[in-house]
């Protein structure tokens, strides 16, 4: 790694501390959530290191737990992980002139955490050697990450339960939710997902998620098309 | 599920969660790409999240659902601190501190 972009590495590391320390508890909750659900050590690592999707792979674990099927974890997971496309999206023109192995390494580090710290440092001036920066986060994020869980794996057992850790798993969710929810097509999509998924919790295989979540990006993209009929060609940004 | 069955979920979970991050960034022209499909894109973020969320906020371990109770409280004020502060941690920290006083006091 030549001067700058060891420069930019370290700064995206060091940038991505504060997560980092907020990152731990959920480390810890997956990694005794996977075991408790019944999963080997190896299986719940195994989630950490091959998906590596904090949000996604406890969904995942919840659904196994409930007895879901196979290809309807596998399709949640999809869903769940949907975002991350626009992340790629975010990224892409200022990762091409990237060799393949670059890109490939920032694509497998690229979770919601590492866009967000790295995602400010691509609006400044001199993107050259930002890639350093993306790496320096996501696998800070990464080590941070795998090795939570397998604290959580060997400790979780002893969570006293009264601390009701699960419950920072749908506020973690919420804070997301937050930013999201910059206009009516957003909000009519948070509402119809929220309100679908409770009707629909009875659901068999875990399905009831997959479905709430198709029907409420319709349901939004129903709003956002006849606010645009009513705006005219002046519509959103 | 048997144990072959999580490795195939693990391993399809993975092929789906790279693959969506790889997409754009492997495209050769990644500006070049339809605006209809980012429009989709934006709105499963807040369709996913509240999918997830207000299940596990609003129905109780039994299963019927539960408006006036600590974890529904504790959620509104975390909402409140996220949405003024615009900060994850302290919107997560104040929710979890909420739910505690609220257990304690027997909500």
């Amino acid at each position: 790694m030549n001067q700058p972009l060891r420069l930019e590495f370290l700064r995206g590391a060091r940038d991505t501390l504060p997560i980092l320390v907020g990152g731990v508890p959920f480390g810890l909750v997956f990694g005794a959530l996977g075991i408790e659900t019944g999963l080997s050590p190896a299986q719940v690592q195994g989630l950490s290191l091959f998906v590596f999707a904090g949000s996604a792979q406890f969904v995942a674990v919840q659904l196994i737990g409930q007895g879901a099927a196979p290809l309807v974890v596998v399709l949640t997971i999809l869903l769940v992980n949907l975002r991350h496309a626009l992340y790629s999206a975010s990224l892409a023109p200022y990762l091409s002139h990237l060799p393949l192995r670059w890109r490939m390494t920032l694509a497998y580090l690229l979770t919601d955490e590492a866009f967000a710290v790295s995602a400010p440092r691509y609006r400044q001036p001199d993107t050259t050697h930002a890639h350093g920066y993306t790496l320096g986060s996501g696998l800070a994020m990464w080590s941070e990450w795998q090795l939570s869980t397998a604290l959580g794996i060997a400790f979780g057992a002893r969570i006293p339960p009264t601390l009701s850790l699960e419950f920072a798993l749908p506020l973690t969710f919420l804070a997301m939710l937050i930013p999201t929810l910059v206009d009516r097509p957003a909000w009519a999509a948070a509402i119809a997902g929220g309100a679908v998924a409770v009707l629909l919790r009875g659901l068999p295989y875990g399905l009831g998620l997959v479905v709430a979540v198709m029907l409420a990006v319709g349901i939004g993209l129903g709003v956002e098309t006849a606010a645009r009929a009513r705006g005219g060609e002046r519509g959103g940004p | 599920m048997t144990g072959v069955e999580i490795w195939a979920v693990i391993l399809g979970g993975m092929v789906v969660t790279y693959g969506t991050r790889l997409s754009f960034i492997l495209l050769p022209h990644p500006e070049r790409f339809p605006e209809g499909f980012r429009r989709g894109l934006r709105l499963v973020a807040p369709a996913v999240l509240a999918a997830i969320l207000v299940p596990q906020v609003f129905v109780h371990e039994a299963g019927q659902i539960e408006i006036f109770g600590a974890r529904p409280a504790a959620a509104v004020i975390a909402a409140v601190i996220g949405w003024r502060t615009r900060n994850t941690w302290l919107a997560i920290g104040g929710g979890m501190i909420s739910l505690w006083i609220l257990l304690a006091a027997g909500a």
